[in-house]
Formats: C-alpha cells, structure tokens, sequence
C-alpha cells in the first residue's frame, strides 16, 4: 500500500511538471502585457516613461525577452523558486500569490461546500426514487427535470435566478457578498452573508444534482438486480427495509469515492458562477488576473488547480480500496 | 414448403425438421438497436428536438431570408429622452423635464413584431435571424470538435491499449497531464493568444475549438484502450493472429468496431458538453466576435448592460433557450443510445 502511494505521489510530480511547462509557456505567449499597461496607465497621468525606465521595468518583471531561451530562462526561474516554496508575488496585488489565494479560497470553498452538501442531500433520494420505480412516470419526470439541470449553461440560468429573484422579487441581494449597510456586527454579517450566496449556491445545486442523481439511480439499479436483494424480498422483508437497509448501503460505494474527485471543485471557484454574481471568489480574481497578465498569480492559480486534481485522482483510487475490500490496489 | 427450406439454408437455423413459424422475422443487430432506441420516448424527443434544430439553423435562413446575419435594419426611428434639471428659485424647487426627439438611423431595441419576429437587438440586428446563424456556427464547431476529439481518443487509445508496454505508457502519461490541465483557463490563455493573431475574427472559433479537442481526447483515449484491453485478449483476437492480418487492420477492423457502441454514447453526450464550451467561450467575449452572431455571443450582452438584462427579455432569452433545447437534445439521444446499446437492456 505504501510502495503504492509513494509510486503514485512519485508520478504526480512528473504531471505536475509537465503541466506546469504547458502552461507556463502559453502565458509567456499571451499578448496581455502586464508592464505595457502600467506604462499606459502612467502616460495617462501626463508622465512621460523614458526608454530606461521601461527596460527596468520589464527587467524587475522578469519579462525582458520573449524569445525561447527568455521563456525557458523565466520558466526555471519560476520552478527553482517553486523549490523554496516560494510562488512569487503576485503583479496586481503586490503581494505573494500563495496570500492571495488564501485569501480569496474562502468564499469559494464555503459556496461551494454548501453546494455540494444539498447536491448530495437532494440527489441521492431523488435518485432512489427513479430507481425504484423505473420507467414509471416518477422515473421520467426526475430524468426530464435533472436533465435539464445539466443543460442550463450557468451564465444563463444564473442570469435568469438573478434577473427573477433578485432584480424582480427583490428577495435576495444580486451581487457580491456584502451591502455597504451599518450592520458589521458578526450575526449580521453572516446573514449578509447567507442572503448574497443563496442564488449563487441554488444555481451550482440545480446544475450539478443531475450527474450526482443519474450516478446513484444506475448503481442503485444494479444493486436492485442483484441476488441478495432478491433474498431479502423473498424472506419477506418490508419493501422499506430492502430498500433502505440492503440497498442503499451498496449503493453508497461509489458514492462515498466520487467524494475524493470532488476534492478539486471544493477550492477551484466557480469561474463563470462567481463572475455573474460578482462574487470575491478565486474564480473571479483568477478571470482578472488573466485578462490583466499577472503571470505569478496565473501561474500560481492553475498549479493550485492541477495538484488538486492529481490528489483528488489519488485520493478516489485508495477510497476506492477502502471502502471496497474487493479492489485490489496494483 | 420449398421457400421455408431455403429460408432455414440462409438462416443456418439447422433444424429442418421443426417448421419455422411463419411470422419468425430475423434482426441484425443494429436493427434490434434501432427498434430499443425508438422505443424510449425520451430519445424520440431529443432526437426531434436535434433535428430540428438543424433544419432551424441550416435551412431556415434560406427560406427567411428577409433579414442577414449582419444586415442592420436602417429603417430608423424616433428616440424620446429626458432631461431633468432642477433650479432653485427662492427656496422653492423647480424641476423642468425636457423631452428630446431624435432621428436615429438604426431601428434597435424593436419589439417583436412581423417584421422582426423576436425584434432587434441592441445594434438593430433581427434577433430571429441570429439565433438561426448562430446554431449554425454552435452546431458546426461542435461537430467538429467532437469529430477530432473522436479521431484523436481512438487512434491515440487503439495504438495505447494495442501495444502495451513504453508506448502505452508513455501516451496515459501524456493523458494524465493533459487530463490535470484546468480547462476552462487554459481556453482562456489560448483565445487571449488567437485574438491578437491575423487570424480573421470570423475563424477564431473554429481554431479554438481544435485547441481544446488537443486537450479533451484523454477521456476518450482511456475508454478505447480499457476496452481494447479486454477485448485484445478474446478468441477472435488469437483467430485474427492466425490469420496472419496485419496489425492496422487488426486495431480498426477487428478491435475498432467493438469499442463503436461506448465510442458513439460518448460522441452524442459530448455533443452536448461541447456546445456549453462553446456557448461559455462565446459569452466570455473569447469565442465568436460581433458582428458575427453565436448563440453565447448573444448573452454577453447582459454581462455588460444592466438594462438589457432586465428589461428586454427578447435580446437574450431566446439565445439560451437555443442553447438548452441543443444540449437536452444530445443528452436525450446519448441516453437513449446508451440503453439501446446495451447487451444487457432488458427493454
């Protein structure tokens, strides 16, 4: 099992340097100039930039050559740095990236915890139920409805909760996490809190329940036509009890490791979600750090993004052996 | 008696004593599918909903042609706007209103009316004529994006699951690292690149799409080799072996065809995923530029304005209701296809 882990902690760190190479490379490529900007910005102020000034500039960036070898040279400067733990700072924020992701993986992390407690909470019975009585009208109309939770393209479906509930129910707040009200005292923030994320928690959960309900609905159907299950029937047991006891308990298998392959999704932000509804998540500071060129932070963002994704990888693969005796790790 | 007899020959039904029943009817297999498929009333409904989508997008500007994809309607209206000033005098407030006509060339914001069925957008684009031309370019681009990813998954993954050894290795490791890649920054830094390209604004979308099937094949890449795998391993394998049979024809005529059901379920449904793609791009302002319409270019416009958003439905619901009415589509005939397809379907 160790020899296991360590083999596979081992192959992680080659993805992550491959990973690490291709983006690092397609950044270097953007025609987004961080330094440009700032000159403009400075030209517009009526200054004028000396040649000299530019050339320094582009030299603290680390952005004086673009050619290959420049590139190549940035890229080990970036890794050998990463080596001391060190993602660099980060160009609009002027401070280090790690800073800025912690402080902005919060909000993220707690919507998207919250979302994916009721996505659980509201598939996994829904997706009994089609099981149950499959190919009966309950089974077709949770099909329909789930299905077109997958559907919905979230910018869409975001706009229109918003643009209802907000803007023309007025019940909830539209956009970002606080209102500039006098009530900072900490219930009152948190119910400020809990107003601004409710569409943007009800938008993920509408989108996101049908592949957790379509997932337990198959297990759940496999489960059903298994032999056990037909002895417990036949000893007589309450359908109830069949159900809820024998069943369920074997469906929760493969639903107990998809929770590891979550892992990346819980700290990633919701780029799209948290860019309709303004929020201050990593998502939307990441789209602005794009369109802005901060490479340390992009850089630093997406590394984040991809070791969560070889864990969560890793992680579902040994759940997957502990929850189940029968799998055996190679 | 004699056409019965000759019926049993074809059918290598051996037993001639039996007399087979008159309404016995054979069924190759892909008929059976067929039968399974339209039997389900979902994918009957997604099926309907594709086509005619299509029929929407490919036919319908050639029989509406009242209106182009970029043709402003320059028919002109009056434009009411008010000025508001307020003066003090003796401490008492006036506010005077002054209400201003304007001839303005472009008949933008149209309700929908006969002349445009869903009225004009905020340039005095038909929105109706749009939403055709923009599932064209939806449409397309996602084929071909499905297409390539397809082509790449099964080549990449036969050569993989065939093989074994460094070769199978080395492509799952290249799978790993494309599959850690976050998609959607990825696209982002790619589009930002193409934008400031030569390349004809009109194009960029199609190339960007090519660039994210380089990324996306891994998954179907995986499919084919677990499959190939197993299947590698089947008597017919060892026959085709004896055969003597080249290795080519042994991956795509022997193998290929049996890894078809999972591959085709996998198209459909990723049909679907890629026309989100597409539409997020879009709505990004990173995917199809003005004055070219797509139908995630036709949202984007509430992103920027509040008004539109709210008080004029009409420029981007229909849009989106595009884009869902496609992707359930998909969804339902990949489900359906799903079902049909497999062995193991009791219905």
């Amino acid at each position: 099992m160790l020899k296991y882990i360590l083999k596979r902690l081992g192959l992680a760190l080659l993805i992550l340097l491959g990973v690490s190479m291709i983006i690092y490379f397609l950044i270097r490529l953007m025609p987004v100039d961080f330094v440009q900007d700032k000159i403009n910005a400075i030209n517009q102020g009526g200054a004028t930039v000396s040649e000299e000034t530019v050339n320094a500039l582009y030299e603290t960036y680390g952005l004086g050559d673009n050619s290959f070898k420049g590139i190549l040279s940035g890229y080990v400067n970036w890794l050998g740095a990463l080596a001391r733990f060190d993602l660099g700072t980060s160009f609009v924020h002027a401070v280090p990236v790690a800073d800025v992701i912690v402080e902005h993986m919060g909000v993220s992390f707690l919507i998207a915890l919250v979302a994916t407690i009721f996505e659980f909470m509201i598939a996994i019975p829904l997706g009994i139920t089609a099981a149950t009585h499959q190919y009966k009208l309950r089974d077709y109309v949770v099909t329909v409805l789930v299905m077109i939770g997958i559907s919905l393209p979230s910018f869409f479906f975001g706009q229109i909760l918003k643009e209802f509930f907000a803007l023309r129910l007025g019940w909830f707040p539209a956009s970002g996490l606080v209102d500039a009200t006098s009530d900072y005292s900490a219930l009152g923030m948190w119910g400020q809190y809990i107003s601004h994320a409710f569409i943007p928690i009800l938008t993920i959960v509408i989108l996101s329940i049908g592949a957790r309900m379509r997932m337990t609905r198959t297990t759940m159907l496999e489960v059903m036509n298994s032999d056990y299950i037909r002895t417990a029937r036949a000893k007589g047991l309450k359908e109830s009890k069949v159900i809820n006891k024998h069943a369920f308990r074997n469906t929760l298998i493969p639903l107990v490791t998809s929770l590891a392959g979550l892992l990346p999704s819980l700290f990633s932000g919701a780029i799209i979600t948290e860019q309709v509804f303004d929020l201050p998540g990593i998502g939307k500071v990441a789209l602005d750090a794009m369109n802005r060129g901060d490479i340390p932070f992009i850089m630093g963002y997406n590394m984040f993004l991809a070791l969560l994704s070889v864990i969560g990888v890793l992680l579902a693969d040994l759940m997957y052996a502990i929850v189940d005796p029968r799998v055996k790790l190679e | 008696m004699e056409e019965l007899n000759s019926k049993n020959v074809q059918n290598e039904a051996a037993d001639t004593e039996a007399p087979l029943d008159k309404n016995l009817r054979l069924m190759s297999p892909t008929r059976m599918v067929v039968r399974r498929f339209f039997r389900s009333k979902l994918s009957i409904v997604g099926l309907i909903m594709v086509v005619g989508l299509f029929i929407f997008s490919f036919f319908g500007p050639l029989i509406y042609d009242k209106w182009g994809e970029t043709q402003l309607d320059e028919s002109g209206k009056i434009v009411y706007t008010v000025d508001e000033t307020t003066y003090t005098v003796d401490g008492v407030e006036y506010t005077v209103k002054q209400v201003k006509e304007t001839w303005q060339k472009d008949n933008s914001f149209a309700p929908s009316s006969s002349e445009h069925l869903l009225g004009t957008d905020t340039q005095g684009y038909d929105i109706f004529v749009r939403l055709m031309y923009g599932g064209r370019i939806s449409l397309t681009v996602s084929f071909i994006a499905v297409f390539v990813i397809t082509l790449l998954g099964t080549v990449l993954g036969g050569i993989a699951g065939y093989f074994g050894g460094i070769i199978d290795n080395i492509i799952m490791r290249i799978c790993d690292i494309l599959i850690c890649l976050p998609g959607i920054p990825i696209l982002l830094i790619i589009s930002t690149i193409l934008s400031a390209s030569d390349i004809d604004k009109k194009y960029i979308i199609y190339l960007l799409m090519i660039y994210l099937t380089l990324f996306s094949w891994p998954g179907t890449a995986r499919l084919v080799r677990g499959q190939i795998l197993s299947l590698r391993e089947q008597e017919y394998m060892v026959a085709a072996e004896a055969m003597g049979y080249s290795t080519p024809r042994k991956i795509f005529k022997h193998l290929v065809p049996n890894v078809m059901p999972q591959l085709i379920v996998q198209m459909s449904l990723s049909l679907g995923s890629m026309i989100l793609y597409e539409a997020t791009l879009s709505y990004l302002g990173l995917g199809v530029q003005p004055p070219y319409a797509a139908w995630g270019t036709m949202i984007e416009i509430i992103s920027k304005d509040m008004d539109v958003m709210q008080n004029y439905l009409n420029i981007w619901v229909p849009a989106g209701v595009c884009i869902v009415i496609a992707v359930l589509g998909f969804n339902f005939v990949g489900d359906g296809l799903r079902d049909a397809l497999d062995p193991k379907a009791r219905r």
